[in-house]
């Protein structure tokens, strides 16, 4: 069976610089799939790839057996109709509350009762801790606050895979540990797959099932696999680096 | 029971002894059919849930559920039992329920009652005339700051903001000239001709030209581009906390922002009025061959009617028009809120902030110049 993506040989560049080059790594289905490294190193970018807001240099990314980077308009349409997509800043729309933020992608995938996409914005926003919080605008709550609201918007369609750049930076830590449980339990109980850019370390072993490192000094991808397994036999020494918080690296057994 | 029956999505009530039973059935999908309720929900939470006929679900079903216990004021204050879902729903519904719901509206709403709304407004006119006077204060402390050499900001913004109000207004400005110039030629030439006074179109153009539309329709156009590019920058520099950033620095964002465009602005202003004026004249001038006066007649013409005194009105007002419109931009951009609307927001004030104030010191001018005898 086809992993849920395939990233083959995927070279990112802006203009005539590359940002990283000949990735090459598998999301399986229900994965935690975790994309870290340095500031800077082209997390964010890797996932804009991912979701079509950038076009590869080189290479493909493969939904199942089909390739994202061929497709049509069109067809593109219809894959980013299965992504549900939180921004680092959570990019909610200024205008809107954070009841119509949630409530505008649910009315435009279909037509449902006024009651039930009231119930579903409540829901929604309750699961990321904001219940009540409808009638807010996104200036009147923290920026915390504003990253939940983003995640919940991201949930609105139940998506089929679930991106999130760096969900955790700035939360307290029971809401950042609050925001891990409900990744696990997305993934258990709709079967989300879900694709995470992140640094935060605890997170990361708390709920990656693979994570992927993007190493900044070679430009390509540094290691792949466990999190766990990787900070202890990593063969890359900046993989296990990072994965001890600059602590010296553990000799590989 | 048909088979689409059987996938609908329903949820019967059913009493048991004192204990309710809620039972759902069916398909729950976004894009499924309605859900059917049976029996009157109870004013207590079910104690116990029935899923045996439950068939695949997605948020429809903890939705549902979610909305049901908030629902009932007595599983407010404790956990609600679960008992009967399936884990998957019992998970999600567990951490939907983990933190109480916030009450009260995120801002104060406007009275109902009409004094209530008239004492509102009241409120708001006076807050944003506190606004205006404490903006101005600031911006005149910032310029004896400028004239005692005390005042700090980059040259090379100064000479930005030069050239973004100066060189860069300067095609719209042309076009708009030529119009006006135009069109008063044009009206001016219907009726005069009546009489044979078509050589009188120079006049009109060029004391019209010089006193009031070179200089009006110079403000109206740099209000709309440069004053609103004003609060758009500055009220961007705020929602990114870039202002606060110069603050903490012991930058005075006065002397960095407001002074460097109040300046470059009043300095423009003048300098595109008299720019305005000539092309204006020009394009009467050209209406004026179309009808049968010469050129070197129409110029002359003109040079009879628009003197020293006449030009040197419409430069005058040119200055206090410029430090209008930078003024109410960047009072607009720097009281803005933190948002991408609030900049929009600010945006809009600015340019009918700037427009309404240009047209009543227009009129007040007028006044004083009757007054002077000018």
């Amino acid at each position: 069976m086809a992993a849920k993506i395939t990233v083959h040989s995927l070279t990112m560049s802006y203009g005539p610089t590359v940002v990283m080059h000949d990735l090459e790594f598998e999301v399986q289905d229900k994965d935690i799939f975790v994309i870290m490294g340095g500031s800077g190193c082209g997390k964010s970018t890797l996932l804009r790839h991912l979701i079509g807001l950038e076009e590869p240099a080189k290479g493909s990314i493969l939904y199942g057996d089909k390739d994202f980077t061929a497709t049509d308009p069109t067809e593109r349409g219809d894959f980013i109709r299965r992504f549900g997509v939180m921004y680092q800043s959570g990019a909610l729309w200024s205008s809107l509350t954070l009841g119509e933020n949630i409530a505008m992608p649910i009315e435009e995938a279909g037509k449902l009762p006024a009651h039930t996409v009231r119930d579903l914005v409540a829901y929604k926003l309750a699961l990321v801790g904001l219940s009540g919080y409808e009638d807010f605008y996104p200036a009147q709550i923290s920026g915390g606050m504003n990253k939940r609201a983003g995640i919940a918007r991201a949930m609105a369609l139940d998506p089929d895979i679930l991106f999130l750049d760096e969900p955790g930076a700035g939360l307290d830590p029971l809401s950042a540990r609050r925001l891990d449980d409900l990744i696990l339990q997305l993934r258990d109980s709709l079967g989300s797959t879900i694709v995470i850019v992140t640094h935060e370390l605890a997170s990361i072993f708390n709920i990656a099932t693979t994570a992927l490192f993007l190493d900044s000094a070679t430009k390509t991808q540094g290691a792949v696999g466990n999190p766990n397994d990787l900070r202890d036999h990593s063969d890359n020494p900046a993989v296990r680096l990072f994965l001890n918080r600059g602590e010296a690296p553990q000799t590989k057994s | 029971m048909t088979s689409a029956d059987t996938h609908s999505p329903r949820a019967i009530w059913q009493k048991d002894g004192e204990a309710w039973t809620l039972e759902l059935a069916g398909d729950w999908r976004r894009d499924g059919a309605p859900v059917e309720v049976t029996g009157n929900a109870p004013k207590s939470a079910a104690t116990r849930y029935k899923t045996d006929a439950l068939g695949s679900f997605d948020s429809t079903l903890p939705a549902f559920v979610f909305a049901l216990l908030r629902s009932i004021p007595a599983e407010k204050h404790k956990a609600p039992s679960l008992e009967g879902l399936p884990e998957s729903l019992r998970g999600l519904l567990t951490l939907a329920l983990a933190v109480p719901e916030e009450h009260g509206p995120p801002a104060l709403a406007s009275p109902a009652s009409a004094i209530g709304r008239l004492g509102h407004l009241t409120q708001k006119a006076w807050g944003s005339m506190i606004g205006v006077i404490h903006f101005v204060g600031e911006t005149s402390q910032s310029l004896a700051r400028f004239i005692t050499h005390r005042a700090r900001f980059r040259s090379s913004d100064f000479w930005m903001v030069v050239q973004e109000c100066g060189v860069e207004a300067l095609p719209i400005v042309t076009l708009i000239s030529f119009l006006i110039g135009l069109i008063l030629a044009f009206v001016g030439n219907v009726q005069l001709a009546n009489f044979g006074a078509s050589i009188f179109v120079a006049d009109l153009v060029g004391i019209a030209m010089v006193r009031e539309m070179g200089v009006v329709m110079t403000a109206i156009i740099m209000s709309g581009r440069t004053g609103a590019a004003f609060a758009a920058h500055i009220g961007s520099m705020k929602a990114n906390e870039e202002i606060d950033a110069l603050r903490t620095f012991g930058f005075d964002p006065f002397d960095f922002l407001v002074l460097p465009r109040l300046i470059a602005l009043v300095l423009m202003m003048p300098v595109l009025t008299i720019f305005s004026n000539a092309i204006g004249i020009l394009g009467g001038m050209m209406v004026g061959s179309f009808v049968g006066i010469p050129p070197v007649l129409y110029w002359n013409e003109t040079l009879t009617s628009v003197d020293l005194t006449n030009s040197s009105l419409g430069v005058i007002k040119s200055v206090f028009f410029g430090a209008t419109i930078a003024i109410s931009g960047c009072m607009q951009g720097m009281q803005a809120g933190k948002s991408s609307a609030a900049v929009g927001e600010a945006t809009t004030k600015a340019v009918v902030a700037a427009i309404t104030s240009i047209i009543v010191l227009d009129s007040a001018f007028a006044a004083i110049f009757t007054l002077l005898d000018i």
